[in-house]
């Protein structure tokens, strides 16, 4: 009798133990899948949002090229066309979208274009000189409000007053859709122009140079220093306390927040050795002392993966010992410090805090073609758009974090490909 | 001026390689001798005598040519008196009437005739420093090449000196930490002058912008900066009710329950997790989760702010799992095969081994972890720049607004810098706490970690 109450308690309890144990894996499974489910969810946010971005909306527009008007003649001297009156034009042609309209209405018109579209008519006449004394038809880009309504980012449904446009701006916009005189077409301006405080017309051309000149500066940094600083450690450094310090400091660099690193750049290398702000230069420089731990760590573990044996057979036929490691090792290694470097450059990019601190944060509307001139760059810019208050910016921002990630990807893919094609298995 | 210098020194180099080459060659015909040394050595110790003071002259330019040039032109300016200056713009505007005429319309005399000489004295600049650069070349190779004959070790020289360039090349790393220390506590000891040290560790009140009493030590405001400290304590703590449960068990899942083709792919998942920027996080905390937390909040009926600690800190728990997830599979795998294998023979099942045996060996290493991922999640910027406050509140509701340090630092770097105000100056203060809190964690979790590595290898 005792004994089958107690099998049967044991038969209880097992089951007790194994649904425990059940479980536990579940919790271990689910947490896994959450992590996942962010991923996806994170990366959904961002691309539902920044594919709009990758298309702008134009207005078909009459206008009159009229040499009274434009006061230019065929002949007229490239300044004469600089200077030619191309927002008299805009002006007649705008208030020409619909026919009589009142002075109202065509202000309201007005609202619905971008800003810059004087210098759109003024290229397409540069482009082609003979439109002269011809009525042409031309897309123009829209504002930003009519093409964040027709994209749906904007509600048309909320009261009027919290709308950026009014009942009878959208029965225009009903109109020209109806006649269609709007269209959507590819951002070109978003991927030839910097940044501007006007979304239709904003770019990233500018801060991605901007990325792409500090990245130059941190590779020509960080690549040689980090090979050297390696290879002094690894191959040449006595073991004795000053080594040890220097090893010690570069394990606790790499956790360094980044912000720290700005600081520091503002306050050496800004204010003691008065480099230029808002430069690539000291961004680069700055971003190249934040990387050069991560590559240095990953410069050794390649040095490290070479077999001695390559360099005591050097050493064995009568070479230096920095015959032996320039010569045979440093060559060995070069695929896995070229991958390190690409990781480190890719951490580099992504970095916006520190570049924030020196300056690299100010309103750039021009393309940089040096490392000296003052830039944004890519991730500051996403960081100006995500704070502006303009709704246009919205989905710019997440393009542009789309753009930012494919390069993320890229450089990672080309650290893997350099690892697995050329890295060498002892 | 760079790309020239460029080219110049680039000539120079290669010159003094061919003259010192030539130069052995001849002696080694002459005297019909072996030199000690191959030729390139030779060759090589000529060129370093030619570049590195070119170098040496080269930095130097860079670093003092603009600041000299603007001490000379301020101190021959020909000042209008009664007026006020402000340095930085009178020197900015000269620069721009140099640089550009089309900006002289409307410019004061004197400003004119200080463009002329910033001009004048910039091109003087120019050719000493092109007429100086080649001095310099020639001189240090004829000196190098003087030094040259057949007895002479080159090699020997020549490694001696690539050892010194790799000595300088590893002690960049110390340079920096050095050069960190010294901004943060100069900088800070400017703050902590014009703002006392007890103010800013024990006051409740941060309004750097505002003069709250009469007679304050910093007319600027109030920098007390408990409710910065205690909003980076709630954001952080957010983070790690998210990131440690979710971290661990997927690193528990991943090391004691998952195939290794589920190991293979989740893993490279979670460093895409790792290896996305921070701006990328915080806008997904702005756009996304911070409206979810506000209308989340609203259907329990808790009024939620647009930047809440609870959005931020949301996101940043997302950010750091990763850390916590590889640092700790690596801690459960590191746990010796003969603790499972000996509780699996005893009959305990998997769960059970797992809290009962594993769990309690990894602990030190999953402390390690967590302090790692709490130092990372302290010295995160750009999440709570982007998606928590920038006005001080000392509370602990996570669905309120607070700040953190990090944003407080790049408040007030962000717009104009003035040096001697302590706002922008506070900045340095809160780097340096933020600096030896991040260090001494990261201190202490290596330790721990290594102490655990010790026990079972």
């Amino acid at each position: 009798m005792n004994s089958i109450v107690a099998q049967e308690r044991i038969i209880a309890l097992r089951k007790k133990r194994s649904a425990q144990d059940l479980r536990f894996k579940y919790y271990g499974f689910i947490a896994m899948c959450l992590a996942l489910a962010v991923l996806v969810f994170l990366l959904y946010s961002i691309f539902s949002r920044g594919f709009s971005a990758f298309q702008k909306t134009t207005i078909l527009l009459e206008i009159n090229y009229d040499q009274e008007v434009l006061k230019l003649t065929p002949d007229s001297t490239d300044q004469e066309i600089e200077k030619g009156k191309f927002f008299k034009v805009k002006k007649n042609a705008l208030n020409n979208v619909f026919e009589n309209l009142s002075k109202s209405d065509a202000k309201l018109i007005k609202k619905l274009f971008s800003t810059n579209i004087d210098k759109e008519i003024k290229n397409y006449y540069i482009d082609n000189p003979s439109v002269l004394n011809s009525t042409q038809k031309l897309w123009v880009t829209a504002h930003s409000n009519v093409d964040q309504m027709l994209k749906g980012n904007s509600r048309r449904d909320v009261p009027e007053d919290r709308r950026k446009l009014n009942d009878i701006q959208l029965s225009f916009i009903d109109q020209l859709v109806e006649e269609d005189r709007i269209q959507k077409e590819f951002n070109n301006f978003f991927f030839t122009r910097a940044d501007s405080r006007h979304p239709e017309i904003a770019g990233i051309a500018g801060s991605f140079m901007g990325s792409l000149l500090t990245l130059f500066v941190v590779f020509i940094l960080s690549f040689p220093i980090a090979i050297g600083a390696s290879v002094y450690l690894e191959e040449f450094a006595p073991k004795n306390k000053l080594t040890e310090l220097i090893e010690v400091n570069i394990s606790n660099l790499a956790a360094v927040p980044s912000i720290v690193f700005g600081l520091l750049g503002l306050g050496v290398l800004l204010n003691v050795f008065g480099f230029p702000r808002s430069t690539p230069l000291v961004g680069g420089t700055v971003l190249a002392l934040m990387t050069l731990p991560t590559i240095i760590i990953a410069c050794r573990a390649s040095l490290k993966a070479v077999p001695p044996s390559i360099k005591e057979g050097a050493l064995a036929i009568g070479a230096t010992k920095s015959q032996a490691v320039f010569h045979h090792v440093v060559p060995l290694a070069l695929p896995g410090t070229l991958t390190g470097t690409i990781i480190g450059l890719a951490q580099a990019l992504g970095e916006t805090a520190p570049l924030i601190m020196i300056g690299m944060v100010a309103f750039i509307p021009n393309i940089p073609t040096g490392i000296t001139e003052p830039s944004a760059s890519l991730p500051v810019q996403i960081f100006l758009w995500v704070e502006s208050a303009e709704r246009g910016f919205q989905e710019k921002s997440a393009a542009a974090i789309m753009i930012i990630l494919l390069f993320l990807f890229m450089m990672n893919a080309l650290a893997v490909y350099l690892r697995n094609r050329f890295e060498k298995k002892w | 001026m760079f790309f020239w210098s460029i080219v110049l020194i680039l000539i120079g180099i290669y010159s003094s390689y061919i003259f010192g080459k030539s130069r052995i060659k001849k002696l080694v015909y002459s005297t019909n001798l072996k030199p000690k040394s191959q030729y390139n050595y030779h060759a090589q110790y000529v060129l370093s005598w030619c570049l590195l003071p070119a170098l040496i002259v080269y930095f130097s330019w860079a670093i003092f040519e603009e600041q000299i040039i603007q001490n000379l032109i301020l101190n021959s300016f020909e000042y209008v008196e009664g007026a006020a200056y402000d340095y930085g713009l009178l020197l900015a505007e000269i620069r721009n009437v140099a640089n550009n005429i089309d900006f002289s319309d409307g410019k004061s005399q004197e400003i004119i005739n200080a463009a002329a000489q910033y001009k004048s004295l910039k091109l003087t600049s120019q050719i000493s420093f092109y007429i100086s650069i080649i001095i310099i070349m020639v001189l240090g190779s004829l000196y190098a090449v003087r030094k040259i004959n057949i007895q002479f070790n080159a090699q020997d020289t020549i490694e001696k000196y690539i050892k010194y360039l790799l000595i300088f090349c590893s002690s960049i790393a110390v340079l920096t930490t050095i050069g960190i220390i010294f901004s943060l506590i100069f900088e800070s000891f400017r703050f902590f002058s014009q703002v006392s040290l007890f103010e800013f560790l024990f006051s409740t009140e941060w309004y750097p912008f505002i003069p709250i009493r009469e007679g304050q030590a910093a007319a600027e405001g109030s920098f007390g900066a408990v409710p910065i400290f205690a909003g980076t304590f709630l954001v952080m703590i957010v983070a790690m009710c998210v990131a440690a449960p979710i971290g661990l068990f997927t690193a528990i899942y991943l090391s004691e329950y998952a195939s290794q083709k589920v190991r293979k792919t989740v893993k490279p998942l979670l460093e895409i997790l790792a290896g996305i920027p921070t701006i990328v996080y915080g806008f997904f905390a702005f756009v996304t989760v911070a409206p979810f937390v506000k209308s989340f909040g609203q259907s329990i009926g808790i009024d939620a702010s647009p930047t809440s600690a609870l959005a931020a800190g949301l996101v940043m728990g997302v950010m750091i799992i990763p850390f916590i997830s590889s640092l700790s599979d690596d801690v459960i795998n590191s746990v010796p095969q003969s603790l499972r294998e000996g509780s699996l023979g005893i009959g305990a099942n998997k769960a059970e081994t797992i809290k009962k045996v594993i769990l309690p060996a990894a602990l030190p290493g999953i402390v390690g972890a967590f302090l790692l991922a709490i130092s990372r999640a302290i010295g995160e910027t750009m999440i709570v720049v982007v998606a928590a406050g920038t006005a001080a509140n000392l509370t602990a509701n996570p669905f309120e607004n607070v700040t953190t340090v990090t944003v407080q630092i790049v408040v007030a770097l962000i717009g104009d810098q003035e040096f001697d105000n302590p706002r922008t100056l506070s900045a340095f203060a809160l780097g340096l706490v933020l600096f030896v809190i991040t260090l001494s964690l990261n201190v202490l979790a290596l330790r721990i970690v290594k102490k655990y590595r010790e026990r079972y290898e």
